[in-house]
């Protein structure tokens, strides 16, 4: 495919009013019958509060992947709808699938519940030859996108990327702004992937240990005992190490903004400028790690919301999560953003240059993680370590403190991080500096400052009946705390997490210790303090659980159709804590409000809207209640999801 | 009044532990504290008033049926007297706790159909790797037809070794059982070694299906399958079939083989 060098260019409507033109060439074009959008990436000259959003079928082929995909205006990914803070828009979206239902669902956005296009919570869906009009304000401002939420339309390419202008100026404009929209292409159908993963849960993985695979291993471990002791210990387990990703590069070619690698989408920039790119994951099965070798990214916006600027050199980006960067390329030569998919069977990939058409070297793939022992929720105790000797630190550092509210467990938010030089500096942390607990001091005791709340409460409770004491020097804690205890070892779940650990600092497998700045959650933080500073009066503890043999997902042991609505009272608050006794990540979103993560960033923790729950972990966020309806609430990864990782949330 | 005032605990579950640890969380609380409620109820506990969708279109589809078979063994055994051709398969049909399975297996040897052992089984999962089965067997085959009725077990055993074990009770009152195992050792992710074998009981003898009492008979193979796909992998194997015991002396007396070693090509596929 060959499109003009200046449908590529990316111009804000900055760029446009100085006359450039490019962006309303793209602009003249944006509902064009082209299969792959040959404005992907490009951000409309101009926001438009009016849309008509057509969903059909389209026969593309990508990598000699042919499908008829439903999709919205011809195209993949769909148009990138441009607004503005503050304006009504209303999206007329009409299907024209012969036997199907459809609907859009706009990730992340606060808007009444019938207009959220979940069927069966929000409305009926829409069905084929007929129209359905979103009508909503827009309250916030920030990249988003959209997607299909019936049936498996979202796995096949019914999504596309939102960019909603700030009603003040945007204190992050670039001359340059494009959306990266990652997301896979296969022809293989999604009903088709759950049914063989129902029969062979290992059906897409074809990166196991083996015995061709064994004198590496042995080596790495130091000796082929100590591997084979590893071997024996996932086997009697019966999980393996290797279960990265469900559904891998096998059959997935992992897109960026509709192009395949061989495609190489092509950004244009000028030497000098600054560059701001839009990452969305609108994949439904894969996790994916950034980098722009050569380039420094400086993050200034999560899930849509602003945050302290943090420079890295890498980031994963889970299912449905958003990441702006801002990076400036001061050479006149080409740079690659290179994407891994986590489990490292694939890339996608595109080129920022100073001409269309140039390419950069592409570096090869790192390893391929492997789980252990922390991802199965035991924690980071090395054998013969007891129990006793891994609280002592904790509660020295604690009782030095004046004001602790919890004499027994490390303070969650101690802010030990490096990169968060400016967090505030609470009470206990500020204990924690007094006592000299570098992070290398603790490692020297095998237990870094993140794992301390989770071992404490493991040694303390193994039924977890302590509310954590989360909230250093004292709000008050949470009145009801909705404990349903370790979910049983069933048919739905496999495993139980007997010490979940606080993961927050970890950006996550495979990424640890890689020699690259990797951004972490603890080193997100909002530009503006929360808008609801109550403490909680009510904390829910969720489990994350699964079979990964029958391949059944769920909450506490159960899938949706065995569970109840959660119900929350108009305007609670309440934390949600995750507890994932699952080996694999889960990317948990909660439709309709707000999930603050606390992570140790005080009145500044950043507001996202789909969080990961990484394996072997306990975190928290809170929701204010603020919005009646029903929403769903549920694992962002497709298959997860339609096999039981899903819940309704009321708010009444 | 600092220390001196507990918080209230409300905790349907007694557990020392957590009292002792909201105790020294009390510390430093004041009496204006508000008293704690631990629910050990799960917040999406099943409910008396389900949430009721728009339309009653359901969000997600978790409780989907599948249908699935598989050939494990479809192969022909090759010996200087002849080739026998031997078929174990399974299909199911069902959900994620209820199934109906079809299990058959039979040997072709010389143009007489033996070892036919058909079975039609409901299947419960009833634990995290494994399933309860119970239904009826048919030994149906070129010999006297039997009727067994069939309750067992199947599922993934520790160190992930593939099991089941099935007891049956005939229409005259026999008994027998049905022990069969395997496991998969990855040489690469595609070239996979599998032992297997299949061992048979009998209370009785029945010298017209040549059993014996105890231990009767055994079907083993050591398969090396190449997976081109997952779901197509022909393979070579080295297969024994033999008579132990009782029933080796019953074969032996009507001049049948006892034991023999083959050569084997084969076949596993699935849908």
């Amino acid at each position: 495919m060959k499109f003009s060098s200046r449908m590529r260019d990316g111009l804000t409507r900055r760029s446009f009013v100085t006359g450039l033109g490019a962006g309303g060439f793209a602009a003249a074009f944006p509902r064009s019958a082209w299969a792959i959008s040959p404005v992907a990436g490009i951000i409309p000259a101009q926001s438009s509060a009016q849309w008509h959003l057509n969903i059909s079928q389209k026969h593309i082929e990508i990598d000699r992947k042919a499908l008829k995909a439903p999709c919205v205006d011809g195209s993949l990914p769909g148009p990138t709808l441009r607004w503005r803070q503050g304006d009504t828009v209303e999206i007329k979206v009409t299907n024209h699938l012969k036997h199907e239902h459809t609907s859009i669902h706009w990730h992340g956005l606060r808007l009444p519940y019938t207009m959220d296009g979940v069927p069966g919570l929000s409305f009926m869906g829409i069905k084929p030859g007929e129209s359905f009009t979103y009508r909503f304000p827009l309250m916030q401002s920030g990249t988003y996108w959209y997607h299909s939420h019936s049936g498996m339309q979202e796995a096949q390419g019914l999504y596309g990327a939102i960019v909603i202008d700030p009603a003040e100026p945007d204190p992050n404009a670039c001359e340059r702004d494009y959306v990266i929209f990652l997301s896979e292409w296969t022809d293989v159908s999604p009903d088709d992937m759950i049914s063989n993963l129902k029969m062979q849960d290992d059906y897409y993985t074809f990166r196991q240990r083996t015995a061709a695979s064994f004198p590496q291993q042995a080596r790495e471990a130091g000796s082929a005992v100590a591997a084979l002791k590893n071997r024996l210990m996932w086997s009697r387990m019966r999980m393996a190490a290797t279960d990265i990703s469900d559904v891998s590069g096998i059959i997935y070619t992992y897109l960026l903004n509709g192009h395949s690698p061989d495609m190489n989408w092509n950004g244009v920039f000028r030497p000098g400028e600054r560059v701001r790119l839009r990452f969305i994951n609108g994949s439904s099965m894969t996790f994916f790690d950034v980098r722009i070798p050569g380039l420094e990214m400086l993050v200034v916006q999560a899930d849509g919301n602003d945050i302290e600027p943090v420079p890295v050199d890498e980031f994963r980006i889970g299912v449905a999560e958003t990441y702006d960067v801002i990076v400036q390329p001061g050479d006149e030569k080409a740079y690659s953003i290179f994407v891994q998919s986590e489990d490292r069977t694939g890339y996608a990939r595109g080129t920022l240059a100073p001409h269309a058409g140039m390419e950069a070297p592409v570096p090869p793939m790192d390893p391929r993680p492997v789980r252990t022992m922390v991802d199965m929720g035991m924690g980071d105790m090395k054998p013969g370590m007891s129990m006793k000797d891994m609280k002592m630190p904790a509660q020295s550092g604690t009782t030095a403190g004046e004001k602790s509210a919890a004499p027994v467990s490390m303070p969650h938010h101690t802010d030990v991080a490096p990169a968060n030089t400016a967090a505030p500096k609470k009470a206990a942390s500020m204990d924690m500096k007094n006592m000299d607990m570098s992070d290398d001091d603790m490692a020297g005791m095998d237990m870094s400052d993140d794992d301390m709340p989770g071992m404490d409460m493991g040694a303390k409770t193994p039924a977890k009946s302590v509310p954590p004491a989360h909230m250093p020097a004292a709000p008050p804690p949470p009145l009801e705390i909705d404990d349903p205890g370790p979910p049983p070892l069933n048919v739905e779940n496999q495993n139980v997490a007997q010490m979940p650990i606080d993961r927050l600092g970890s950006p996550g497998d495979g990424l640890e210790h890689n020699g690259r700045r990797v951004l972490n959650y603890k080193q997100l933080r909002a530009t503006r303090p929360g808008t609801d500073l109550r403490p909680p009066s009510r904390e829910i503890i969720l489990h994350l659980t699964g079979n990964m043999e029958r391949y059944i997902w769920g909450f506490n042991g159960r899938k949706y159709s065995e569970s109840g609505p959660i119900r929350l009272k108009r305007n609670e608050r309440v934390r949600f804590t995750l507890i994932n006794d699952t080996m694999m990540e889960h990317p948990i979103h909660l439709h309709g409000m707000w999930s603050e993560l606390e992570n140790g960033q005080g009145d500044y923790q950043p507001y996202k809207h789909t969080i990961i729950s990484q394996p072997g972990s306990r975190l928290s966020y809170l929701v204010t209640a603020d919005a009646p309806g029903a929403w769903a609430y549920h694992c962002h990864l497709m298959l997860h999801m339609e096999l039981g990782m899903f819940r309704v949330v009321v708010v009444e | 009044m600092k220390g001196i005032i507990f918080p209230v605990l409300s905790v349907v579950l007694a557990c020392s532990a957590a009292g002792q640890a909201r105790a020294d969380n009390s510390q430093s609380q004041d009496a204006t504290s508000p008293v704690v409620t631990i629910q050990h109820l799960a917040a999406d506990a099943p409910s008396a008033t389900p949430f009721v969708p728009v339309g009653h279109m359901n969000p997600v589809m978790d409780q989907g049926t599948y249908f699935h078979g598989i050939l494990n063994e479809m192969e022909g055994r090759y010996s200087a007297s002849g080739t026998d051709f031997r078929w174990d398969g399974e299909s199911w049909y069902g959900s994620d706790y209820n199934k109906l399975w079809l299990k058959s297996e039979g040997t072709l040897e010389r143009g007489r159909l033996q070892d036919g052992q058909q079975e039609l089984l409901y299947s419960r999962s009833v634990s995290t790797y494994f399933d309860v089965q119970a239904g009826v067997r048919l030994d149906l085959d070129d010999g006297p037809m039997r009727t067994w009725g069939a309750f067992g077990i199947q599922g993934l055993a520790l160190y992930q070794f593939e099991v089941q074990a099935t007891a049956y009770v005939s229409d005259e009152g026999r008994f027998a059982a049905k022990v069969e195992g395997s496991y998969d050792f990855l040489l690469t992710n595609r070239l996979i070694l599998q032992p297997q074998a299949e061992f048979n009981f009998y209370t009785k003898s029945d010298a017209a299906r040549q059993s014996g009492a105890g231990l009767s008979d055994v079907d083993a193979g050591l398969r090396l399958r190449y997976e081109i796909w997952r779901k197509f992998a022909p393979y070579i194997a080295v297969t024994y079939s033999g008579y132990l015991t009782q029933a080796r002396r019953i074969v032996h007396d009507q001049g049948g083989k006892t034991g023999t070693t083959r050569f084997t090509l084969g076949i596993r596929s699935w849908f």
